[in-house]
């Protein structure tokens, strides 16, 4: 028998304002897979995202991190079970400095468990230099490095990575990808990603669901995700 | 020459004094929660009625003063939790609460307790510079509301409850999403703010006539510094507290305390005509 699947899903719905985006989306991710969502803009991959981290009410389904149910608890009981979130739009504190952002992130060390600042600074050496710079002064890459690293200082087992690429310059895609692939094999770090640059896609994903119209419409298997030119084609669904 | 100086120095001091410590707590839970809280001067009539009851039992003055705080600081988490929390993303429902509250606080006070309760005198006495004498325990309320503001400071820069009070507002959704109960985090700080309001009553207590609207001799002064603050209590209330202090002081010298408060209104007008985001939204423009 297989172990329960890190993170899954069934049958989830949710929307704003009883408008619904969400349409009974059901996915699994195994423990310690790096799971890529992709789709075109405006079909609900954020939704799923805030859905998932419980910023937006679930209105049907069932969400269970490992072994338990987490559909109808509160953001920050799940985020302590050890998720790490790091939002489309990077979300940092602004008026607070680099270093501040990240103790906020310590929140989600379990008990016991020390913040893995020496991780975080060898992953992100930008953000020793910068650590009392305030967050909103930063450049838009160092931001969303920041905003990753506050979700890994307090060392998540899983983290929600929503559009880490978007309006970033490739050099610094680049490094985000390698440090979570490390952090994937170093320490089993399960990953859920959002995309829409290819290479970020094809680079990092070990597995792809296709999202349209608030439901997964096509899962794509590592061999279909060397191929270019059926990932292309998923994009554009 | 000298003594005038000094009694303008004095006049200076025990304004600012009066001004930072009436407005800290207003200011805490107005710029960090957003909340306009119209029963501050309850807060700190119960303060001051607790202080002066401990201190009748035979307590110390600062630990009476200590008690004053602490029970308006409890009974500003109570509120928090059975009103405020219900209402945070509804400033004008939070006003009419908080005026309710306001209103029950003060009628409730005067039936229970009646119209006046015995005060206590001011400790430490006087002492003279020139032709005029001084309050010494005036001086002492200077450097308790220089040392609140450093302390303050230092709570919300240096402490882990601040770090997470300011990520709370600053983005409330990714604090949660970061495990921030911010539920908690709010609950404390309405905690603190009406603490501080208590603080202020009891300090006030010895020199006042205890009555259920004493409040309001407060919440004037309190008001204004936080409009001319504008939402951040170290670049706002404090440069605020300085600059209305001055032109207090200034009045009171030249034409007496009702022009000392006539001075402070127009000084409030100008101030937002010019800055309408208040001293702390002019220090902080162009920064996000």
């Amino acid at each position: 028998m297989s172990p329960a699947p890190h993170l899954q899903v069934t049958g989830l719905r949710a929307g704003y304002g009883g408008k619904p985006v969400l349409q009974g989306i059901d996915l699994a991710v195994g423990r310690g897979q790096i799971v890529a969502v992709i789709g075109r803009n405006g079909v609900g991959k954020t939704t799923l995202m805030r859905a998932l981290m419980g910023l937006l009410p679930a209105t049907a389904g069932v969400i269970r991190i490992a072994d338990s149910e987490v559909t109808r608890l509160a953001p920050h009981r799940r985020a302590r079970l050890g998720i790490g979130y790091i939002p489309q739009g990077r979300d940092v504190f602004p008026r607070m400095t680099v270093s501040e952002n990240l103790q906020v992130g310590e929140t989600l060390c379990r008990d016991g468990a020390a913040p893995d600042y020496e991780g975080v600074y060898r992953d992100f050496p930008i953000l020793k230099e910068r650590a009392d710079q305030r967050a909103g002064t930063l450049s838009g890459g160092q931001q969303q490095q920041l905003a990753i690293a506050r979700a890994l200082v307090g060392r998540p087992e899983i983290i929600l990575l929503d559009e880490p690429s978007e309006g970033i310059q490739p050099s610094i895609v680049q490094d985000i990808a390698r440090a979570v692939r490390d952090l994937n094999r170093s320490l089993g770090l399960t990953v859920l990603f959002v995309e829409q640059n290819l290479d970020m896609i094809m680079s990092l994903a070990q597995h792809c669901f296709v999202m349209d119209k608030g439901q997964i419409t096509a899962s794509l298997s590592p061999d279909e995700l060397h191929d270019r030119d059926t990932v292309r084609r998923a994009l554009a669904l | 020459m000298l003594p005038s100086i000094f009694a303008f120095l004095f006049q200076f001091g025990d304004a600012f004094a009066f001004l930072v410590l009436a407005a800290a707590g207003l200011a805490i839970i107005f710029g960090m929660m957003g909340v306009i809280n119209l029963a501050h001067g309850e807060f700190i009539m119960c303060g001051a009625y607790v202080t002066v009851a401990a201190a009748r039992a035979g307590l110390p003055m600062p630990a009476a003063i200590a008690c004053g705080a602490l029970a308006a600081g409890i009974v500003g988490i109570v509120l928090e939790r059975l009103v405020i929390q219900r209402l945070l993303h509804r400033p004008l429902d939070t006003i009419v609460a908080t005026w309710g509250i306001s209103l029950i606080a003060t009628q409730g006070t005067l039936i229970v307790l009646g119209s006046t309760m015995p005060g206590i005198g001011t400790p430490f006495g006087s002492f003279s510079v020139g032709e005029f004498s001084y309050s010494v325990y005036r001086v002492l309320l200077m450097a308790i509301a220089v040392l609140l503001l450093i302390g303050l400071y230092l709570l919300f820069h240096k402490t882990r409850y601040g770090v997470l009070a300011r990520a709370t507002i600053q983005v409330p959704s990714m604090a949660s999403a970061l495990g921030v109960n911010t539920a908690v985090v709010h609950s404390l700080t309405f905690g603190i703010g009406a603490a501080l309001a208590g603080l202020a009553g009891g300090l006030y207590a010895p020199t006042m006539t205890l009555v259920p609207t004493m409040g309001t001799a407060f919440i004037v002064e309190a008001f204004v510094t936080v409009v001319v603050g504008g939402g951040d209590v170290f670049l706002g209330t404090a440069p605020a507290a300085v600059v209305l202090a001055f032109v207090k002081a200034l009045m009171i010298n030249w034409y007496g305390q009702l022009f000392g408060l006539i001075g402070l209104l127009l000084a409030v007008i100008i101030v937002i005509r010019l800055l309408p985001r208040g001293l702390s939204g002019w220090i902080l423009r162009g920064r996000e």
